[in-house]
């Protein structure tokens, strides 16, 4: 036969869980508490009284009460947790965002194409020692033109159709806009003394109709470097190396003989064609190489013309086109887009 | 220069393929543009005889002509005026390609009825063939080509267009192209025969010469023919001039093309019996002097102008064309034939002020050797003899005041060291040089004794030298070094540095850079520019511009930056930001102008929303001040805006922009007036910055301001104030005060219960002090002096 007081457990044990079942909420929860576990329970009602059992049915009637106890006590936290487990999923469930939305937009600018070519390869010589030094685009046809070894009437000026200021004197033009940036040569060898390192980046014009390849106005760098023992090797080897730093590590260069009047030896470079990988294609007039720049050994005599021992110093001298160098690297096939500043143009890069 | 490769071997011979010939040689300095395969495409072209022309039934200028093939006779429609039985003719057929005269493109010939007749071919010009240019008639082969045989086979070639560099007068010839082969391939050079039988009179006897302007002449040689057929010059000889792009014309002329081709120097043929008293003076035109040349055109010449004259007038303009005159014509018998050398700036300023640029004035302007007069004189009577028949006079008249000794150069081994970075071996050096035609001579124990050939007039110093070396050895072997050596002290740029630093800091602001041109025109200036300041200081002018589009050189940058804001408003909605950080050039007297960095920026259209999107709620001025505020901080510094006014934006919108009290800029909206001339409907925002004047300011370090330990007391107050009174005078008070930490105006308000014609300004003030933690007592003391104050300078009163 069964004892009354674990019949009564039984009672309260089917009875507390139906009631915490139904309880909605942390308050109901609370109350289920003091109903069930709380000092005026019936359980603790009975486990009060167990002191005037006998020994067996003391021992009996203990051991269930406190094992109610605990189960009830288990039940409760199990039903928080699951509760609370319950409103964080309704809290994710409701405040699910499109993660692919856009980012609310900041205005983007960018610097012109020119500018940002212009300054990778401005970075380039400086990190090899060379500074960046600019000077004027109005110059003395002295300058551009006599200083270097390029004297009235010399044929070579026709390689350089010419904008003239209309300012006379004595008869002549002695002002124009100069034709490439090798004057600083001069303007610089004037200012300083070796060793020299420049890089000197800037506006040039030339008396030219404007197609897809030819533009009046245009940005060149030149480059000067003179010291006692400057030779052709380390022309080549700057050169190479400011062209694997701007074009790829896999990049291959070729340097051949030209003719600039303000140096000797004369050379340019070519990299192979980035669009046919040197096969030959129309964007290198089937040749596999594309001519990016003119350089050579300082002439003598234009070390001579700004006063330098010629005998005593060496030097190397450069210009390129920031341009062709923009149209290379971003598969550009008309120069007038870069002044031409459409935004649709402007903001791809 | 076209150089056809079946002439070339003439003189050098070429075991190597023509594109490994054409790289070898542009490696070398002679850059070989296109190798031009004639024939390549002559399909279903071939040699025929014209055996019968007759008019075309329904059109006067076309005619039937029959021609032909070997056999084959066709008849075709031919619209050329040249056309004559008897002729050897290109024949294409149905099917062939052919360059189109008018569009200059290749095309498929196809069957056509012209007029009402079937015609089944073409009769080809040059051009049709991809020769020349020349379209103006059919081309006409040598009377021995056989009839039917493929035009390919027949006159198919390799050319080689090479684009010969200004120093290098020798190359634009075949004999000179070809020492540039023999050396870069290892050959040998066959120079071409110069000697002949002379069984004439002494030609002293005959004619004079006189060099009257000898600083103008180096020398005159001067040959006699007698007795010369005038007719066409053999199959061969035109096949040579066609292909290297010269059209035949008799053989005499011929011959001087040819020999100018073949060795470099220009002749000119004479009939002599027009040469008034048999004398020729070499001598600076006359003032007035006329002298109608050979292509018909009357030329007045300069007295800087040589010319060759004989006892009665000019007879050519010295090295650049005969005149019409003295022109040797069908019945000339007697040939004088001209090999000089003239100087190479007075033949440049002929041919300038001429403007008349010749085959023979590209050359002599970049100064041949008197040597080679000698040379191709001697080949071209050869070849008259040859060809022309007659009998050459006794001797060469030789007038020769310009003679100089060969040019012999001393170069060290040490500065062929210096500048090739590379010690060659005396015998390369020797190999070398002497492959090129040079003498070479080693002097123990440093250096060469280096005697140049006479044609090789670019080479004077050691440096030279040292360039025939590195690009006959190739400038790939030369070694590849880094720059040593000291790395020399820096010289600051500071307005360049400050212009890149303001690009980088508009562009993080979300504007976009533009880089316009600089030259402009009046017209455009003038719309943003008052009058007053462009007669002031007129733009420097271009002599010589492109267009009226770009004559002046830009004062300002506004004129460009609306501009280029008009164009992209055509394709665009929504804010843009645009600015340009570049140079305005000042004209000073009898001076460069002075080239002032500047920085412009011009800002319009809606603000957008969320999306990007145009909100519909325009920019003001405040964006633009937003991006000079944003500058400004970037750069570590406070600008305070003032009143201001400017001919091109809205009066009450302009601001000056001072730094320590010194103008450095302008900011405001652009008058509508000013915005309409530039096609823009809209309100636009422009500020413009000078940044050369910013350049003292920039580059001081901020001084560090101690945080303080003790707690800020934070308050607002709002002040009713005169709509006159400014923020910036407001502003200044509060922090006039040592207690006031900051104070942010976050507020304006009109409109009841604020009286008419004021405004209330909120503030949010924190008070804090260094030392200690402020009470009650000094905030509210700190406030009453502000309140004080203001009321005091600008009266303001308490918004309670
Ligand atoms: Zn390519």
């Amino acid at each position: 036969m069964t004892l009354p007081q674990l019949q009564e457990l039984k009672e309260i044990e089917d009875k507390a869980r139906r009631d915490l079942a139904a309880a909605p909420n942390e308050p109901a929860f609370e109350s289920w508490r003091i109903t069930y576990l709380g000092r005026r329970s019936r359980l603790n009602a009975i486990l009060r009284g167990l002191a005037s059992l006998p020994l067996e049915e003391r021992r009996q009637v203990g051991a269930a009460a406190n094992r109610l106890k605990s189960e009830l006590e288990e039940l409760l936290s199990q039903r928080q947790v699951q509760l609370h487990e319950a409103a964080v999923t309704a809290v994710v469930e409701k405040g699910r965002l499109d993660v692919t939305l856009p980012g609310r937009p900041l205005a983007i600018g960018r610097l012109h194409p020119v500018t940002q070519v212009l300054r990778d390869i401005l970075a380039a010589f400086v990190s090899m020692g060379f500074q960046v030094f600019e000077g004027p685009e109005v110059e003395w046809d002295y300058y551009n033109f006599e200083a270097v070894r390029i004297p009235k009437d010399h044929p070579a000026r026709d390689m350089w159709d010419t904008l003239w200021i209309d300012y006379e004197r004595n008869g002549e033009y002695p002002m124009l806009l100069r034709t490439h940036t090798s004057p600083m040569q001069i303007r610089v060898m004037e200012q300083m003394q070796p060793p020299v390192r420049i890089v000197s980046p800037g506006k040039c014009y030339r008396h030219e109709a404007t197609d897809p390849t030819h533009e009046w106005m245009h940005t060149q760098v030149e480059g000067l470097a003179v010291d006692e023992d400057i030779s052709m090797a380390d022309l080549k080897g700057t050169l190479y190396e400011f062209a694997r730093r701007l074009f790829g590590r896999e990049r291959r260069v070729r340097f051949r003989c030209d003719y600039f009047p303000f140096v000797e030896p004369g050379a340019d470079m070519s990299i192979d064609c980035p669009m046919c990988k040197g096969e030959g294609c129309r964007s290198c007039g089937d040749s596999g190489w594309i001519e990016i720049l003119g350089a050579g050994m300082v002439h003598p005599e234009v070390l001579a013309n700004v006063g330098y021992d010629a005998e005593r110093y060496t030097g190397f001298a450069f210009g390129l086109g920031v341009e062709r160098v923009a149209m290379l690297r971003h598969g550009i096939e008309d120069i007038r887009l870069f002044y031409a500043n459409d935004l649709r143009f402007l903001q791809q890069f | 220069m076209r150089v056809p490769t079946k002439w070339l071997r003439e003189y050098v011979d070429i075991s190597i393929s023509a594109p490994e010939l054409a790289r070898r040689l542009t490696m070398a300095g002679t850059e070989v543009d296109a190798i031009i395969t004639t024939g390549r495409d002559w399909e279903k072209i071939s040699v025929g005889q014209v055996v019968d022309v007759s008019p075309h039934p329904n059109a006067d200028r076309l005619r039937l002509t029959t021609v032909d093939v070997g056999g084959e006779q066709m008849t075709v429609v031919c619209g050329a005026p040249n056309v004559a039985t008897g002729q050897k003719v290109a024949f294409a057929r149905v099917g062939a390609e052919l360059i189109d005269g008018h569009t200059g493109r290749p095309a498929i010939l196809k069957a056509a009825k012209i007029r009402g007749v079937e015609s089944a071919g073409m009769v080809c010009s040059e051009k049709e063939l991809g020769l020349s240019d020349y379209h103006e008639g059919i081309l006409v082969l040598p009377d021995d080509a056989p009839a039917g045989m493929p035009l390919s086979q027949y006159m198919g070639d390799t050319i080689l267009d090479l684009d010969i560099t200004p120093n290098r007068p020798d190359c634009l010839s075949v004999l000179g192209i070809a020492r540039e082969v023999a050396a870069l391939t290892g050959g040998t050079v066959r120079e071409p025969p110069v000697d002949y039988k002379e069984t004439g009179r002494p030609i002293k006897e005959r004619a004079k010469v006189e060099i009257a302007d000898r600083d103008l002449c180096s020398r005159y040689c001067a040959a006699l023919i007698e007795g010369v057929q005038i007719g066409p010059s053999p199959p061969w000889m035109q096949e040579r001039l066609l292909a290297a792009g010269v059209r035949p014309i008799s053989n005499v002329v011929d011959i001087t093309n040819y020999v100018m081709l073949e060795v470099g120097q220009p002749l000119h043929a004479f009939d002599f019996s027009l040469i008034s008293d048999h004398k020729i003076i070499v001598r600076r035109a006359r003032p007035g002097e006329v002298l109608v040349t050979l292509d018909g055109t009357e030329r007045p010449l300069n007295n800087d102008t040589l010319v060759i004259a004989d006892t009665k007038e000019a007879v050519a303009v010295a090295g650049l064309m005969g005149g019409a005159a003295s022109e040797v014509t069908d019945s000339t018998t007697t040939i004088l034939l001209e090999s000089a050398n003239f100087n190479p700036t007075s033949i440049r300023r002929a041919s300038t002020a001429l403007k008349l640029r010749t085959d023979a004035s590209a050359r002599f302007e970049k100064g041949l050797s008197p040597e080679l007069a000698m040379v191709g004189v001697r080949r071209a009577v050869r070849l008259m003899l040859e060809l022309a028949g007659g009998r050459a006079a006794e001797g060469i008249i030789d007038v020769y005041p310009g003679k100089q000794r060969q040019t012999r150069i001393t170069v060290t081994q040490d500065r062929l060291r210096r500048v090739l970075g590379l010690q060659l071996p005396s015998s390369q050096v020797r190999q070398r040089l002497m492959s090129l035609g040079f003498g070479c001579r080693w002097v123990p124990p440093d250096r060469y004794v280096v005697r140049v050939p006479y044609w090789r007039t670019d080479v004077r110093i050691p440096d030279d030298v040292a360039e025939e070396l590195a690009r006959i050895i190739g400038y790939d072997e030369l070694p590849t070094t880094a720059l040593s050596g000291g790395i020399p002290p820096a010289q600051p740029q500071p307005s360049r540095e400050l212009r890149e630093k303001a690009k980088d800091i508009l562009a993080s602001a979300g504007m976009q850079e533009v880089i316009t041109y600089t030259l402009t025109n009046l017209e455009s200036l003038a719309k943003a520019l008052p009058p007053e300041e462009l007669n002031k200081r007129p733009p420097l002018r271009v002599a010589n511009p492109m267009s009226q589009q770009q004559e002046y050189l830009r004062t300002t940058l506004r004129s460009s930056l609306l501009e280029t804001l008009a164009s992209n408003l055509r394709h665009r909605q929504g804010r843009i930001a645009l600015f340009e950080g570049a140079r305005v050039y000042l004209p000073r007297p009898e001076d460069l102008p002075e080239e002032v960095e500047s920085l412009a920026g011009v800002v319009t259209g809606d603000q957008p929303d969320r999306w990007g999107q145009p909100k519909g709620e325009p920019v003001d001025l405040y964006d633009a001040k937003a991006y000079l505020d944003f500058l400004f901080d970037h750069l570590g510094l406070t600008a305070t805006y003032h009143d201001s006014e400017d001919f091109a934006l809205v009066p009450g919108r302009t601001a000056e922009v001072r730094l320590d009290g010194q103008s450095v800029g302008l900011v405001g909206q652009v008058h509508p007036g000013v915005a309409a001339a530039f096609d823009i409907e809209q309100d636009v925002y422009l500020f413009e910055v000078n940044l050369e004047a910013l350049v003292p300011h920039v580059g001081r370090p901020r001084v560090h301001q101690p945080l303080s330990r003790f707690p800020t007391v934070e308050e607002d107050i709002a002040i009713i104030v005169d709509e006159g009174v400014t923020a910036a005078e407001v502003q200044a008070i509060i922090e006039s005060f040592p207690l006031v930490q900051r104070a942010v105006l976050f507020d304006i308000y009109r409109g009841s219960p604020v009286p008419a014609g004021k405004k209330s300004l909120a503030y949010s003030i924190a008070y804090q002090s260094p030392k200690h933690t402020l009470s009650d007592t000094e905030v509210n003391r700190e406030r009453r002096r502000i309140l004080e104050r203001l009321k005091g300078q600008i009266g303001a009163v308490l918004r309670s």
